[in-house]
């Protein structure tokens, strides 16, 4: 089929897409029916109707390869992990393949100044075309110097690439919002890559980790329509965190009804009841979790009788915490001192105060007048 | 002396939107409890408990919202005791006299504070305080009211909330003020059951009627 070969960076690998994507699948032991199967998933991760499924099949058929460059910050690595350990080989890291993956430092071949002119090359030939995803935070404090590679820092690295791509995919909470490095007292001013490099065109992808099949359906939605999805205020896929998790969740018929888990492993609990009382922050989140599921669609938290742990909202872990409360702790109090604990003494306090004020007024004399005057 | 007469005080909107401001306070502060620290009372999936308190609160957060955007437009509209200017006497030299005098008496530092017809110069102040935290409760609620129906029209109107601060501080907030406002309903009862018996003007049964007792002039 008539593939329009790309720049020489991909040279090396260039031979594996010279065939169609079918062709590809086939090759790997992939049927039709499957490769049918994720693109019918894929129109419904997108929200998109069921009559899409054709039209995806033939986009990723007759995609022209962009190149994707992928830079890792203040991160822990799960983000590519959750990419990678999809079972294998799924349709949808074929469908990444596609991607011309040039520079990624935990898969690439490619070491030191190599990999780096790699990285240079992209952002020289290809600029505004090419696809960065950044999985990390971004260190802004000292001038960046708590985070560098090859000797330059992330700050300089991300306003270099992310502010010559097309568009920068921040993958997991960290790159979106500064994630857990940014958690107070925040040591190295992280920050999200929005924040970072705010003239680059960013696109949130927060999770802790991702969910992989969002990162799929965002790179299948950009080849389909060749733009990105609409996006909320936060930067995310309106439709991959569009709803609330707690508006879509399996147990919430028990939050309804008033039934609620009191301790882990208590009666309501084995019955799967409602998580609120256990510190479940769904009713905080969004993100499609109780839909799109992870690995594969095997579980997600509630599901596994675990609360939600609100990781894929700003803030999170400093606002999110402590885990298996409802509510933040009060600051500048204790952290035991819960906001009712505080507020029954603060309730009780006035009553005692105004009690003591009225016995005391109760044997003033004098202090009485006739009505108000005339004013 | 002057001879007693009745003065009519307080006009129907300052009374009505007092009433209607106390009971759904009432049954905000009730069922926001429940929300907060729900009990196991549904027997079945089927049940609707927490449904139902949800309905109550949120029901009665627009009645309060209603009755708080009528008082602030009678503060513009009514008589001078409704007006906007009774809640801000620290605006004026007088006022702020007003305001010491009437903390010397409260704290026992002399036998005579202020007699005012309308409110006098603390509880004023206070009840400025006290519309704000109205207006956080209001403003907080409807941001995270807003958040079951992403991209509706209360959700574009409040998300700027949401980038500027996180939901779990907008739900704590809610839920603090709401102790800050049991603390107020606490004192605001205990402060109109003194004025009532130190001043004789029949503060507690004019907010019923309208009507205060008022000495003339002379
Ligand atoms: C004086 C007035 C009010 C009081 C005392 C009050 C009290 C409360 C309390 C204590 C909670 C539980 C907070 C928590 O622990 O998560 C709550 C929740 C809530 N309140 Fe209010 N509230 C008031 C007014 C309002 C108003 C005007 C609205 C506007 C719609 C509102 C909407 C909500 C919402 C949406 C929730 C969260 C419910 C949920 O997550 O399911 N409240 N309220
Ligand atoms: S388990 Fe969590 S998300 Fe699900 S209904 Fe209960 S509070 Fe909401």
């Amino acid at each position: 089929m008539a593939r329009k070969q790309g720049s020489d960076t991909e040279a090396a690998d260039g031979l594996e897409f010279q065939d169609s994507v079918s062709t590809l699948l086939e090759r790997r032991g992939v049927t039709r029916r499957e490769f049918m199967k994720f693109c019918t998933a894929m129109s419904a991760a997108l929200a998109l109707p069921p009559a899409f499924a054709p039209r995806i099949a033939r986009a990723l058929d007759e995609v022209k390869r962009p190149t994707l460059v992928w830079l890792e910050f203040q991160s822990c690595t799960g983000d590519t992990e959750a990419l990678l350990r999809a079972s294998n080989p799924t349709v949808a890291e074929i469908v990444l393949d596609i991607l011309s993956i040039d520079y990624a430092e935990t898969i690439m071949a490619a070491a030191g100044h190599l990999a780096e002119a790699n990285l240079d090359k992209v952002v020289k030939e290809e600029k505004g075309s090419y696809i960065a995803v950044v999985e990390g935070s971004i260190p802004m404090k000292e001038d960046g110097i708590y985070c560098c590679i090859a000797g330059r820092t992330a700050l300089d690295r991300a306003r270099e690439v992310c502010g010559g791509a097309f568009a920068t995919l921040a993958v997991g909470t960290c790159a979106s919002y500064g994630g857990i490095p940014a958690a107070a007292p925040n040591p190295t001013g992280a920050v999200g890559v929005k924040v970072a490099v705010p003239s680059a065109t960013v696109v949130n992808l927060p999770g802790c980790p991702l969910n992989a099949d969002n990162l799929t359906a965002t790179v299948v939605h950009f080849l389909l329509f060749k733009k990105l999805p609409a996006t909320d205020g936060l930067g995310r896929p309106l439709f991959a965190y569009g709803k609330r998790i707690h508006d879509n969740c399996e147990r919430r018929p028990h939050f309804d009804a008033g039934q609620y888990v009191e301790a882990w492993g208590d009666q309501a609990h084995r019955h799967g009841h409602c998580l609120y009382k256990m510190g479940c922050k769904g009713p905080e989140t969004f993100h499609n979790c109780p839909t799109q599921r992870y690995n594969d669609k095997t579980s997600w938290p509630v599901a596994a009788g675990h609360g939600c742990a609100g990781c894929s909202q700003p803030m999170f872990w400093d606002s999110m915490t402590p885990l298996y409360k409802r509510l933040p702790n009060v600051p500048g109090f204790g952290i035991e001192a819960t906001a009712d604990k505080i507020g029954l003494g603060l309730a009780v306090g006035t009553a005692a105060a105004f009690g003591v004020h009225g016995v005391l007024s109760a044997f003033r004399r004098g202090d009485d007048s006739e009505g108000a005057k005339e004013d | 002396m002057g001879h007693l007469y009745e003065k009519y005080v307080w006009e129907i909107p300052v009374r009505a939107t007092h009433w209607v401001n106390v009971l759904s306070i009432a049954v905000l502060t009730l069922t926001g409890i429940y929300i907060g620290s729900p009990a196991t009372l549904g027997a079945t999936p089927s049940d609707f408990v927490m449904g139902w308190v949800r309905f109550v609160h949120f029901t009665a957060a627009y009645l309060f919202a209603v009755s708080v955007a009528s008082r602030i437009y009678w503060a513009f509209r009514g008589n001078r005791y409704a007006s906007w200017r009774e809640f801000f006497p620290i605006l004026t030299p007088a006022g702020r006299r007003n305001m010491l005098a009437t903390f010397r008496y409260y704290t026992f530092l002399c036998k005579k504070g202020p007699q005012p017809v309308g409110h006098n110069a603390l509880a004023g102040t206070t009840y400025a305080l006290v519309f704000v935290l109205y207006l956080v409760m209001i403003v907080t609620g409807f941001t995270l009211y807003a958040e079951h129906a992403p991209q509706g029209t209360m959700h574009k109107l409040t998300g700027w909330l949401l980038v500027l601060f996180s939901n779990q501080t907008l739900r704590l907030t809610h839920h603090c003020v709401m102790w800050l406002l049991i603390g107020f309903a606490i004192h605001h009862v205990y402060s109109a059951w003194l004025m009532d018996v130190k001043e004789r003007g029949g503060v507690m049964s004019s907010m019923f009627s309208g009507y205060k007792a008022v000495r003339t002039k002379d």
